[in-house]
């Protein structure tokens, strides 16, 4: 294991777990910061022709930069194609064309469930949040979900403040019943290990955790009782080529 | 048919005190310039609605003239929160603003629906989330199908305003790179006033290029630079250090006000 590997940030590890989970799609949906970075560093390692679509209507975006809106000049110029906003919902996300969906939120609970209006009440909160964005159809409509966030005690609640998007709802079933069409979020990246939704039960289920995690630290930052799996497997460690490549990036 | 106007009089004609206006860009195209003159000419009690509020709703619910926001994503795009969007409706400063908010999918759907003068649009959205309380929104089924739908209704503002890279002297205007929802809310509004970055001869058509012909427009007037610290793709470039600025500086209600002081109200006593 080289110097270069030893180094590793737990961020690093978040955004390189992310980007391998791109390998074979072909278009995935993107949001700003760390998702960003996941899907050009997809692109440069594992899926030179992954297709990324930005919330702004660019299509096929190929930036060699990070941008840091979803809306930057660099995607607008090396995009296959742009659409405006209505298009963008109703032909391509509505119309469940894009296979993967990145998405943040600044809580979630054990059904994947996200929130990103408000903390506290609704009415008078304690912290106003930007709101709902593009989350709720994307989530409902693309093929599936993966949801990137930090892992800590406030973002993983036991129960949400404001239902912003739903995730698999109050569990199995509850997605067909409310008319979805996409799968919904298939895992949870944090920057302590990868949850996934156990088929039964659609509850978030911790089954991969980053080297040099304990599980009990994951335990800890989850607000409800985490359900371990039962081969609880640890993270490949990001190699040499995916943390140069990663690293370029952000020196770029 | 679209009258060639300053920005001072193209505000003065066509916003008036309580109306509702919609300042849209996604991103791009942000028409900065025309929101200041708002703010300088002292409009008040607005109705504002936008996508995305951004910086520059941020600036005019921070001085205070917005009474309403209806909005699908108040956040600093990849830098964090709007401080004077959460300090309004998280403590009232500088006073209280009612919103309605939706998502992109609704908001978009909204302004479509306006442009096609029907009352509503239908998307499948909303349902299962606690969005569906708190906004205009009604479930509807498809009368073919029997699939149970959302309804949104049709956004309707007094006043477009969005910003263009050209228009040439009859008033036609084309923009490009991302459109967003631009034409739809020109379309959806009772009037309408482009700022434009240059007025040319004769537009030259562009890749990807959206012309709105003159005669759906009320107002255009040259503004260049207009759109900054957004972008207009081609002859500005996104000022991305202002939104980092921004997001530290507006932090604090005496600094924000200062610096608006100062760089936007300054400006009328020239």
């Amino acid at each position: 294991m080289s110097v270069a590997t030893r180094e590793v940030t737990a961020g690093e590890t978040q955004t390189i777990v992310a980007a391998r989970r791109l390998s074979h799609t072909k278009t995935v949906f993107i949001g700003v910061g760390r998702p960003s970075t996941a899907a050009i560093l997809a692109r440069m390692v594992h899926n030179p022709e992954l297709i990324l679509v930005y919330e702004s209507g660019t299509i096929g975006a190929k930036p060699f930069h990070i941008p840091l809106s979803i809306g930057d000049g660099e995607l607008a110029e090396t995009a296959d194609s742009i659409v405006s906003v209505p298009e963008m919902f109703n032909y391509w996300i509505g119309a469940g064309r894009i296979d993967v969906a990145f998405l943040g939120a600044a809580q979630i609970d054990r059904h994947a469930n996200l929130n990103s209006t408000v903390i506290g009440e609704y009415e008078h909160p304690k912290t106003r949040l930007p709101g709902a964005g593009g989350a709720p159809e994307i989530a409902a409509s693309c093929g599936e979900v993966i949801v990137i966030a930090p892992h800590a005690k406030r973002t993983f609640v036991e129960k949400l403040d404001f239902v912003t998007t739903v995730g698999h709802g109050d569990g199995p079933g509850a997605r067909e019943r409310l008319g979805f069409r996409g799968r919904g979020p298939t895992a949870v990246i944090t920057d302590l290990g990868v949850l996934e939704p156990e088929p039964e039960t659609c509850e978030l289920m911790l089954t991969e955790i980053h080297p040099g995690v304990e599980v009990d630290k994951v335990r800890e930052e989850t607000g409800w009782e985490l359900r371990v799996a039962e081969h609880l497997e640890t993270t490949e460690p990001p190699n040499d080529e995916e943390l140069a490549a990663l690293r370029e990036l952000l020196d770029r | 048919m679209a009258e060639l106007m300053t920005l001072p009089d193209a505000i003065a004609e066509l916003v008036s005190d309580g109306d509702s206006v919609a300042l849209e860009g996604f991103t791009h195209l942000i028409p900065f310039a025309a929101g200041h003159e708002i703010i300088r000419q002292g409009r008040q009690d607005l109705e504002l609605i936008r996508m995305t509020p951004d910086l520059l709703y941020d600036q005019m619910i921070g001085i205070g003239i917005a009474r309403r926001l209806v909005f699908s994503y108040g956040g600093n795009p990849g830098v964090g929160g709007l401080h004077r969007f959460r300090d309004a409706i998280e403590h009232d400063w500088p006073r209280a603003v009612e919103i309605e908010e939706h998502s992109h999918a609704g908001m978009a759907n909204r302004y479509a629906a306006g442009a096609a003068d029907l009352p509503c649009a239908v998307l499948r959205g909303y349902v299962g989330t606690d969005l569906m309380a708190r906004t205009t929104v009604a479930p509807i089924t498809c009368p073919f199908t029997g699939e149970r739908l959302v309804a949104v209704p049709a956004l309707r503002p007094d006043v477009a305003i969005v910003h263009a890279q050209e228009a040439d002297r009859e008033g036609n205007i084309q923009l490009w790179g991302i459109p967003g929802v631009q034409k739809e809310a020109v379309l959806a509004s009772r009037r309408s006033l482009i700022t434009v970055e240059r007025i040319v001869d004769e537009l030259e058509p562009r890749p990807g290029g959206i012309v709105i012909p003159a005669w759906v427009i009320t107002a255009v007037a040259e503004a260049p630079g207009g759109s900054r610290p957004s972008y207009s793709l081609g002859i500005t470039d996104r000022d991305n250090d202002f939104y980092r600025f921004w997001d530290k500086m507006s932090r604090d209600r005496e600094q924000f006000t200062e610096w608006m002081n100062e760089n936007v109200l300054g400006l009328a006593k020239r």
